[in-house]
């Protein structure tokens, strides 16, 4: 892990709310697979081909955007919302951390119970 | 997204000797690394001293919920409770599971942790700053170990 990455974790430390929560749902992951690409779409765009409101969408896209995994930027009149991957590379690299500490464990307890 | 931690390993041994290895107090402490204070009982907590080279200041402090003889040990934890000023009795703990089967050639190990969705997200970065650095150091004390018992 760079400083860079570090100190930047760091100026997250006030987000309490949690990401894997705000994700648990599938209007927002759909949301998310649709802005993934990088590129920021319209609260419009976004409702577009969905049966929810202009209204439920924005909801969503708040829920989002309270954990930091969207973030809207304003165009002209209206707001854009862009996606933002590092809550979720967060979360990754957080579970690989615990599944790294669970491999050496159970390593330890093969060679406990084997021998 | 995935957000719980599965693992399977195969062990050479009957199910009667893993489940000793994960239920009786002692044992546990020795691959896990940690001197607990007493057997563990369902439903009633256990505590102990993370005895895991750079972490003896950590308490160790489960709730265990089931123990299913030879089928199912679980217990609830707060992972890398670190830092003795924060409570963190108040945060929603993760779910450890451990479930046994019966195979040809000894006991196949089921590991889930599950509910790292209820943990704050600062908790997961702190988590990580506490680790960073001394990561290297510790995956160096294993290297030295291993080399030592073999």
């Amino acid at each position: 892990m760079s400083h860079k990455r570090h100190s930047s974790m760091a100026g997250k430390r006030q987000r309490r709310a949690p990401v894997f929560a705000a994700l648990a749902d599938e209007t927002r992951l759909s949301l998310v697979a649709k802005l993934c690409g990088g590129q920021p779409h319209s609260i419009s765009q976004l409702t577009e081909g969905s049966k929810l409101t202009r209204q439920a969408i924005t909801k969503h896209l708040r829920a989002l955007e309270s954990v930091g995994i969207v973030h809207s930027v304003r165009a002209g009149r209206e707001s854009r919302f862009e996606f933002d991957p590092e809550p979720m590379i967060g979360i990754k690299e957080y579970l690989d951390f615990v599944s790294k500490q669970w491999d050496q464990a159970l390593s330890k307890l093969k060679s406990f119970v084997e021998n | 997204m995935n957000n719980r931690i599965e693992k399977r390993i195969e062990l050479q041994a009957p199910v009667s000797r893993v489940w000793r290895a994960l239920t009786d107090y002692r044992e546990f402490g020795e691959w896990f690394r940690v001197k607990l204070d007493g057997p563990f009982v369902a439903g009633q907590v256990s505590c102990g001293q993370i005895t895991y080279p750079g972490y003896e200041h950590v308490k160790w402090e489960t709730l265990v919920q089931k123990m299913e003889p030879e089928r199912l040990f679980s217990f609830t934890s707060h992972p890398y409770s670190v830092d003795p000023k924060i409570d963190y009795s108040k945060e929603t703990p993760t779910l450890v599971e451990f479930r046994l089967e019966k195979t040809a050639s000894g006991t196949l190990l089921l590991l889930t942790e599950s509910g790292f969705d209820k943990i704050p997200s600062d908790r997961r970065l702190e988590a990580f700053r506490m680790n960073d650095g001394g990561w290297t150091e510790q995956m160096k004390n294993i290297e030295k170990h291993v080399a030592q018992t073999s």
